[in-house]
């Protein structure tokens, strides 16, 4: 099971480590940072390195490293969800997560992480428990705690922790009960230079804030649940009722919490809501090149596309760029060589273009490789899958909640090859 | 008011304040000293010192300040255990509190203490909190034996908790079943033997029970434990993965992994027809797809494992190709992953979409990924034949591009596609060879320089572009030499006219000026093959090649087997058995995947020997991996029998003609001959290869002599063939075999079978040294080079003039094979009576006085069960394996034979044997051994039974 981690920051320096069974020296890292300097870019670094009588399981988040040292054969999944589990708690806790907040927070970081391993096996990484056992800094509660005495840790056992429902704690109570549901999607694709779709898919989420008293049972239809043939769901959902009817029966977690997760791949059901018209060209005679793209709306069901940017990674071989766009603001780094353009709205009637030429370095040949245009936006109320939720149902307790449900489609990894 | 202040004193004193404060009056200032010290520990600075101190402060009612104590000692105990031990009576103390979460706590915090004193004190408190009313005290409690078994198993063994462990397999509580299962799986893990989880029909149903209610981390401990189980039948199988499918819905990825694993493991034993085989089939691809949504950490993971399936059943992802397409934004080693996989799933329906893709891939920006592409490229030509030629196009588009390295990849795999495909794309040759001058690497320099020798006939200017490349000679690396050589004598070959002065040049430059005998040798061995028979040469250099295979790369199938269930593990992730690469080999027991069987059959086992295997002889000696390996490694592993050594090079380079006729030959109707060429003589470098097969003739002569003196062809009896090697642990190669002992000449039969993809070839065999000297007497000859899934037969002569040393058992033997592949090592154990020689007759005289000589300590009994024979035909079957019945005589209707026998070594054994004949109540015949060495009675004994029972 899990050994040890360390919390490095990307200048190599190891910042908090914690052992849950013997103390490892912290010079096994040594071997991570070696794979650290064969990587380019931190975001390469192998998740799994092996050294002569440990295994270092890593993720990269937040700009900092969370290396789990293992010692015997244990699933690496295993370790890895963990680990993003740790972070996701880290992030829970103190709102960001990053190396001066966990420093400052240091005690709270070690109590937490002692209560979700014991001997390397998970103990407790429900939020909603752990919140129980220790609390949460706030800086009320660090005023009230220095002036009375009392603690940030829970001294009862939390109720849910052996309940049949460990994810909901007992005795919640609200004055405003209320359930809202997000049904957010993300459209991960590829399209080739001439404009034709090379993959697409949707991931689908759909996050719930519930705030309701006493222990309700829900229940989510949809008006097309077929579409939903590739589900990964929050441990409350009785399985069962969803095989045999296609609904989601569950008692919902107290707070925020992901209800499910879907894919969606079939490429006819993936409507691709942008365009991108693009050409770049390189000239081999002078040291200038023609840049020009203009992004336009495709199938949006009649709904604006908004919060676009543009960016795009240029060859090394060019070294400045000047460009207008017709709208929005853009940004050419000559370090990194990242185009940013922040387009804004797409208003159908005029579209947004970007035009202009390019500097390459003098003397220098055609950059060998072209440019890959990356996009994000945004639709609101449109699930661009065609998901509806069809109604919430509430039993088991008496009042009427208020219900809400908003739709949302981004762009994922949305990219554009030239 | 942040944690960070703790950082802040860094000044000289700073201990010595700590210390002040931790023993302020003020329980908010000692809280802080804690903090500060925990602070301090967490990046790693050494705040022992302060032992005492944090100690004192642990009998407190504040429960955060109790927790903090509890953490320092968890760090610290170990460097001081004296004091830890200060710490035994809060513990003691809480574990009796009536709030559960202190006594676990308590319970929890004395596990992780690992300071031997401490466990004696553990041991009360532990055995109450697993049998605590309050499940979160008893789910804990199991964790903390675990624990405890990693400090002292023993302890933990004794005291009985392993029982109470298993019965909390039956708890009410899902969340303890989990953890119980967890911990027995962690001291299952260091006790590979023992029976821990007891796996049957109960239990396996009490765990699905508890699956769908605990925690996601219980699920993949109890999935992991449900791989390990072997269902009766078809329909349990079925039932199982029926029960196990919702899991492959789980948001945690690696209950779905481990979910795959099961199901992947059980359905081996259904049978393909059933309408649930097809249905799961479909419904494992949509969860392996969703693995590839998730973070690129946990993508790298699955697309390890997916290659994997893909390998053992591509029919699941074979529509899924396009999530396997690279964004440019995936790190690299994501990228190369999915780049595998694309290939393995590539085919003729989808291969113009992956080509598309690869040419994409081609003109990314990292280099490692830009040349997997292009390889990957020539691998879709080689995969797929109607894609070959779209395949070449794109390569030689790609090497229009003139970047260097892409032009260099393509290049080698261009020579990979002319060796699946002869014949059918040389049209590119020319546009290859202008790129001549921007190779630098040397697998591509080699690859040309193969291309142009192969195809020298084709390409007019061949010799001046092989000679601009043997100007720098030295300076290349051994590759690009050795293919330089050969392209050139090829190159000779088909043009001898024009070329005569570059291969005497390379030849020499090959064989004089060279330190690199892998080059020499190859450059002698031509340069005697053109002098002595230059058609022969031109058959050997020039024959056909076989095309190469159609995927190189695969895992073979009895790794696949195995690393299946290893799904999802570390295994998984470097494709290697786990017993490759686990710390010390602790343990690993091989996996397999369950054999496929109807319900009314009874399963076997799949560890189960085979059937051939004699009862009683194999399972019980295998010894450990490391002292087998430490003595047989200390062996030289050639031939036991070599030749002279070769002569040194040199010897003088006469001027003979040597080519002579045979050129005029192989020139046929060219006019102008070559005949008054001279090449150099090779210097003498020949081995007498008749010397080798020496001891092999003489030895078979010898077993002339003696048949047609002794007249008897039986021979003693010979066992079954028994497999000594199974191919999972030999790389492929499975070794079965039997001893043989056929008037006066031991043998040990062999039976080779390749189950490996590649052809094995430089088979040698070597003993190490054992009780009765026993060597080969001659060297593992296997004549040609075993091709994948052939068995050859052969009889290795074994002599007993080896080293001794005395084995346990006395019969072991252990045996290094190796071939190309790898030297492998495994130990069987021989029968005795191989080593009964055939003058092994005593004189009747001689006999009595021996027997009365030898003290009757050394006399040993034992009884022969059930063998229903007459004294006739019990001293017949002894003497056709040289045990020799000297005297029978009947005693109140009982046959006693007395008889004797040699070993090898010259012990005389005499033996007593009491035959009841008539009665058949009595089939049992009783044996007394009379030696002077009483070790080897037990093994005659056996050897006796064996014989008279087959």
């Amino acid at each position: 099971m899990i050994h040890s981690l360390f919390l490095i920051n990307s200048s190599g320096d190891i910042f908090l480590e914690k052992h849950w069974k013997s103390v490892v020296s912290r010079s096994v890292c040594d071997y991570f940072f070696e794979a650290q300097e064969r990587a380019t870019e931190a975001e390469n670094v192998p998740p799994v390195i092996p050294t002569p009588h440990h295994y270092l399981l890593s993720v990269y988040r937040h700009k900092i490293f969370f290396v789990a040292v293992i010692q015997t054969e244990v699933p690496p999944l295993f370790v890895i969800e963990f680990l993003h589990r740790v972070v996701d708690t880290f992030q829970d806790y103190f709102g960001v997560c990053s190396e001066p907040v966990i420093k400052d927070n240091v005690v709270v970081v070690y109590e937490v992480l002692e209560e979700m391993l014991d001997n390397g096996f998970p103990l407790a990484t429900e939020s909603n428990i752990l919140k129980e056992l220790i609390k949460p800094p706030t800086i009320l509660r660090t005023v009230v705690n220095t002036i009375t005495g009392s603690t940030n840790v829970g001294d009862q056992l939390p109720t849910g922790q052996l309940s049949v429902v460990p994810w909901r704690r007992t005795g919640v109570k609200y004055t405003n009960n209320e359930a809202y549901f997000d049904v957010v999607e993300e459209i991960d694709a590829i399209m080739d230079k001439s404009g034709s779709t090379v993959t697409a898919e949707i991931q689908g989420v759909i996050d719930a804030c519930v705030k309701l008293t006493g222990m309700p049972d829900l229940t989510l239809s949809f008006m097309n649940p077929r579409l939903l043939d590739d589900v990964s769901f929050h441990p409350c959902v009785r399985f069962k009722r969803w095989e045999s009817e296609r609904i989601l029966s569950f008692i919902p977690p107290d707070g925020n919490f992901r209800l499910l997760s879907y894919h969606v791949s079939a490429q006819n059901l993936v409507a691709i809501p942008v365009y991108v018209k693009h050409s770049i060209s390189f000239r081999d005679s002078s040291s200038l090149g023609r840049f020009e793209i203009t992004v336009g709306p495709k199938q949006t069901m009649g709904k604006t596309i908004e919060g676009v940017t543009v960016t795009s990674q240029m060859p090394k071989g060019v070294l400045n760029m000047s460009l207008t766009p017709s709208q929005g603001t853009h940004t050419f780094d000559p370090v990194t060589k990242m185009l940013s353009w922040d387009v804004g709205k797409i208003n159908p009637q005029k579209l947004p273009s970007l035009k202009g030429t390019l500097s390459l370095q003098a003397g220098a040949s055609k950059p060998d490789e072209n440019p890959t245009i990356n996009l994000q936006f945004k639709i609101q109320q449109l699930a661009i899958s065609g998901l509806k939720v069809n109604r919430l149902d509430m039993y088991g307790e008496k009042y009427k909640p208020f219900k809400g449900i908003k739709y949302m489609t981004k762009a994922g990894k949305f990219q554009v090859r030239t | 008011m942040t944690d960070s202040k703790y950082f802040t004193t860094t000044k000289k004193g700073e201990i010595f304040e700590l210390k002040a404060e931790l023993n302020s009056d003020k329980k908010e200032k000692k809280k802080e000293a804690v903090k500060k010290v925990i602070a301090s520990m967490t990046v790693g600075k050494d705040v022992s010192a302060l032992f005492p101190d944090v100690v004192n402060c642990m009998q407190t009612d504040n429960l955060e300040l109790k927790k903090l104590v509890y953490l320092y000692l968890m760090n610290y105990a170990k460097s001081q255990p004296d004091m830890a031990i200060m710490a035994v009576n809060t513990f003691v103390k809480d574990c009796e509190d009536p709030n559960p979460l202190i006594r676990a706590l308590a319970v929890r915090t004395m596990g992780c203490i690992r300071v031997d004193k401490i466990t004696e004190y553990l041991c009360e408190p532990l055995r109450k909190c697993l049998k605590d009313e309050d499940p979160y005290v008893r789910k804990t409690a199991a964790v903390c034996v675990a624990k405890l078994h990693d400090i002292n198993a023993q302890l933990v063994e004794d005291q009985g908790f392993l029982d109470t462990l298993k019965d909390l397999i039956s708890d009410s509580n899902p969340m303890v079943v989990a953890n119980a299962v967890a911990a027995l799986s962690e001291i299952a893990e260091s006790h590979p033997s023992s029976n821990l989880l007891d796996l049957n029909p109960q239990s396996i149903n009490k765990l699905l029970t508890a699956l769908n209610e605990c925690t996601e981390w219980g699920q993949i401990f109890i999935l992991d434990c449900l791989a390990n189980y072997t269902p009766k039948d078809d329909r349990e199988a079925q039932s199982i993965c029926e029960r196990v499918t919702p899991r492959l819905s789980h948001a945690n990825s690696a209950v779905v992994l481990s979910a795959v694993k099961v199901l992947m493991k059980f359905m081996e034993m259904l049978s393909k027809d059933l309408d649930y085989y097809g249905t799961l089939l479909k419904k494992l691809a949509p969860p392996l797809v969703t693995l590839l949504s998730a973070e690129p950490e946990l993508q790298y993971v699955a697309l390890r494992n997916i290659n994997l399936i893909v390998q053992k059943r591509p029919e699941i992802l074979k529509h899924e190709m396009k999530v396997f397409f690279v964004k440019y934004n995936d790190p690299i080693y994501v990228k190369l992953e999915k780049l595998d996989i694309m290939i393995r799933l590539a085919s003729q329906a989808n291969i113009a979409q992956v080509l598309a893709e690869l040419r994409e891939y081609a003109t990314e920006v990292d280099v490692d990924f830009v040349r997997k592409a292009v390889r990957a490229i020539g691998r879709c030509a080689i995969k797929v034949e109607q894609s070959a030629e779209r395949c070449v196009s794109t390569l030689l588009d790609l090497i229009q591009t003139k970047v260097n390295y892409v032009v260099q990849e393509a290049i080698v795999v261009i020579k990979d596609i002319f060796r699946k495909y002869p014949n059918k794309y040389e049209s590119v040759i020319a546009t290859l060879c202008e790129n001549l001058d921007s190779l630098d690497e040397p697998e591509a320099r080699a690859a040309m320089i193969w291309i142009v020798g192969e195809y020298a006939e084709r390409i007019d200017n061949a010799d001046e572009l092989l000679e601009s490349f043997l100007e720098g000679f030295h300076d290349e690396s051994t590759q690009v030499q050795l293919q330089l050589l050969t392209a050139i004598v090829k190159l000779f070959l088909k043009k001898p006219t024009e070329t005569q002065e570059l291969v005497q040049q390379v030849l020499s430059l090959a064989t004089q000026d060279s330190d690199n005998p892998d080059l020499r040798d190859r450059g002698y061995i031509y340069w005697r093959l053109l002098s002595t028979d230059p058609v022969a040469a031109k058959e050997v250099v020039l024959a056909e090649k076989p095309l190469i295979s159609e995927e190189t790369d695969l895992i073979e199938p009895t790794l696949l087997d195995e690393l299946i269930c290893y799904i999802g593990t570390l295994a998984s992730v470097y494709h290697k058995p786990p017993s490759a690469f686990v710390e010390g080999g602790r343990g690993v027991v091989h996996k397999s995947l369950p054999p496929r069987t109807a319900s009314n059959e009874s399963t076997e086992s799949p560890e189960a020997p085979p059937a051939g295997a004699a009862p009683g002889e194999q399972p019980d000696v295998i010894p450990a991996q490391g002292d087998l390996l430490g003595d047989l490694l200390n062996l030289d592993l050639g031939p036991p029998v070599s030749g002279p050594p070769l002569a040194a090079s040199s010897v003088q380079m006469g001027a003979v003609d040597l080519l002579g006729g045979g050129l005029d030959s192989l020139m046929g109707d060219e006019p102008e001959g070559i005949g008054d060429t001279n090449f150099g003589a090779p210097p003498a470098a020949a081995p007498a290869p008749a010397r080798l097969g020496a001891p092999i003739s003489s030895g078979l002569s010898d077993l002339f002599d003696l048949t047609s003196g002794v007249g008897t062809l039986s021979g003693s009896y010979v066992a079954p063939k028994a497999v000594w090697l199974p191919a999972m642990k030999a790389k492929g190669l499975e070794i079965s075999g039997t001893f043989t002992r056929q008037v006066g000449s031991i043998s040990m039969d062999l039976q080779l079978t390749n189950k490996a993809l590649q052809v094995m070839t430089d088979f040698a065999i070597q003993f190490n040294r054992n009780s009765f000297g026993l060597a080969p007497a001659a060297p593992l000859q296997v004549h040609a080079p075993l091709s994948p899934n052939q068995t050859v037969e052969i009889s290795l002569p074994l002599n007993t003039v080896g080293s001794v040393m005395k084995m346990e058992p006395l019969n072991n033997l252990q045996v290094a094979v190796k071939n190309s592949i790898d030297v492998f090592y495994f130990s069987t154990l021989y029968p005795l009576h191989i080593l009964f020689v055939e003058d092994g007759k005593m004189d009747r005289q001689m006999f009595l006085a021996t027997w009365k000589d030898i003290p009757n300590e050394n006399e040993a009994q034992f009884q022969i069960r059930d063998c229903p024979l007459n004294a006739e035909a019990v001293s017949s079957k002894l003497q056709s394996s040289n045990v020799f019945t000297i005297a029978k005589r009947t005693v109140e209707g009982q046959d006693m034979l007395y008889q004797s026998l040699k070993l090898t070594n010259g012990i005389w054994v005499l033996a007593e044997l009491r035959v009841q004949p008539g009665n058949p109540n009595l089939t049992d015949l009783e044996l007394s051994l009379k030696c002077r060495a009483p070790e080897v009675s037990q093994h005659v004994y056996q050897a006796y039974e064996t014989i008279l029972k087959n």
